[in-house]
């Protein structure tokens, strides 16, 4: 477990992950560093979710821990929020209190 | 350094020893429960503790289960409360209960006289078991005679970083001085088949736990719900492979020694893993309903003490053993601190390190053995969930050790 230069707010798990975890809340308007790029927040990010460390595109497998963990339904800029609008299990689908069918994603 | 450690538990008759001395008044199928519920509370004793197996259908697995928690280490003796026409098999139980040298009761609604008259009766037996089981010899009990299980609950994108892997440290920590540690859910490791199978200490260990993680994804894709909750998604965890590398943490890095299923106690020490899933079609509805069918699970296989690590935030304990919660997320930490025992989320303010938090765990592990009562226990958290189920016995390669003990 590292930090990205300069940041209190993600860490990276694994050089192979291509997303960032945050810990501690991310506010719209914050100036985060990854891999010692600036990239400016848009939205905020709670603690405990996932951002892209680069530009994700549809498909493309996601890795945390070193470990595929789904794939990508959504492009994501860098920095940008990686969560159920934009990425799916690769083997079951997850529900939440709104969405209780067998849709593969929340992106439909 | 830990291999040294040792307490005082309870000599039982079996060999093992516990940690407490909890007398369970049991219902035996949901009629009975707001008598047997009376009694409890009117023992007002922290010890007192209300099980019970809600089904008048007849079930295996209950049996077993009731079984295995009403002569687990913890447990000096039981009252069991039936109504009278239900199909739990009482004379049974409360003859299995005795032959494990424990002091037993059996009150039937229907004979005794009714709601009043059982609650009386009830109240008057607990003294009697109880002046019995107080007889309980203490002996010196090491830290290698101790079963500890885990279990997450309320996880969120935190869990896997922090308190999980901070788990894990403490359950090397325990293997190392050959203590029990058993890990579970198989559902929440779908996703984590394969590095797991390259952990077991033999091939065919390894082959069975793959087996046992495509039957939980099998079922659980025929529930047509992962293991997953909308809080998960709500703390940053977005598929169930992630839950479960998340999860799988735990488990630490100690070679896998076996797979068991409830009620299995392991042979020896080391790490084990518990299949939950049931085994067939599924017929009885989703493998375990909430956390605490998963925490009743692994007492019935022995476990003295259950590690909690949540994100979100849960605040439940158990009958029977101690529930020690590790708190992963520092910003749940400040809003439920009253209900947790470790703050892992620490770890993510750059405040400790997961060896700090492993050890302090341990620490808890051991206070707890030796009689301090977990917070979960002192707020008075005793859930119990017990549905239907059913299991075949495991198979010849689940237990290699067996044959080498």
């Amino acid at each position: 477990m590292t930090n990205t230069k300069k940041n209190a707010q993600v860490i990276l798990l694994h050089p192979n992950d291509n997303i960032l975890v945050c810990v501690a809340h991310i506010y719209a308007g914050d100036e985060i560093f990854i891999d010692g790029q600036a990239v400016g927040m848009l939205k905020d990010i709670e603690v405990g979710h996932k951002l892209a460390r680069r530009p994700l595109v549809v498909s493309d497998k996601i890795y945390r821990y070193g470990a595929p963990i789904g794939s990508m339904t959504q492009a994501a800029r860098i920095g940008e929020h990686v969560h159920m609008h934009n990425m799916q299990s690769d083997y079951i689908p997850s529900h939440t209190r709104t969405r209780q069918n067998k849709d593969r994603s929340e992106a439909q | 350094m830990s291999d040294r450690v040792s307490f005082q538990g309870y000599a039982r008759q079996d060999g093992r020893k516990g940690i407490r001395n909890v007398i369970v008044v049991a219902y035996l199928v949901e009629c009975a429960h707001h008598v047997t519920r009376r009694i409890v509370t009117l023992a007002n004793d922290t010890d007192v503790q209300l099980i019970g197996f809600p089904g008048c259908y007849p079930n295996q697995y209950a049996y077993e289960m009731m079984c295995a928690v009403s002569t687990h280490p913890n447990v000096g003796g039981a009252l069991l409360i039936s109504l009278g026409c239900e199909s739990m098999n009482r004379d049974k139980l409360l003859e299995d209960i005795r032959a494990s040298g424990r002091p037993a009761e059996l009150l039937v609604i229907q004979e005794a006289g009714g709601t009043k008259s059982t609650i009386t009766a009830g109240v008057a037996a607990i003294a009697r078991i109880k002046a019995e089981a107080d007889k309980a010899p203490r002996v010196p009990m090491d830290l290698s005679e101790l079963i500890v299980g885990t279990i997450c609950g309320g996880s969120d994108g935190t869990s896997g970083i922090s308190a999980n892997p901070a788990v894990g440290r403490c359950f090397d920590a325990l293997v190392q001085a050959n203590a029990t540690c058993i890990f579970e859910e198989t559902g929440e490791l779908i996703g984590c088949e394969t590095i797991m199978a390259d952990r077991a200490v033999t091939p065919e260990l390894g082959a069975e736990i793959e087996a046992c993680v495509a039957k939980a994804e099998s079922y659980y894709r025929i529930m047509g719900f992962g293991s997953f909750a909308p809080g998960n998604a709500d703390g940053g965890l977005t598929t169930m492979e992630e839950k479960s590398m998340g999860a799988y943490s735990k488990s630490g890095s100690s070679p896998i020694s076996g797979l068991i299923k409830p009620g299995d106690i392991p042979p020896t020490g080391g790490l084990y893993l518990l299949d939950v899933v049931p085994d067939g079609e599924p017929r009885f509805g989703f493998p375990n309903i909430s956390d605490n069918a998963e925490i009743i699970e692994l007492i019935a296989c022995g476990s003295h003490v259950i590690l909690f690590t949540t994100g979100r935030g849960s605040v439940v304990g158990s009958a029977i053993s101690p529930v020690i919660k590790v708190c992963a997320n520092p910003e749940t930490y400040r809003r439920l601190s009253e209900d947790m025992d470790v703050n892992a989320g620490r770890i993510l303010e750059g405040e400790a390190t997961l060896d700090e938090v492993g050890e302090e765990i341990l620490q808890n592990v051991i206070d707890v053995a030796s009689g301090k009562r977990s917070v979960s226990e002192e707020l008075g958290h005793q859930e119990f969930i017990l549905t239907y189920k059913s299991f075949e016995p495991i198979g010849p390669s689940c237990l290699p050790v067996r044959l080498v003990g």
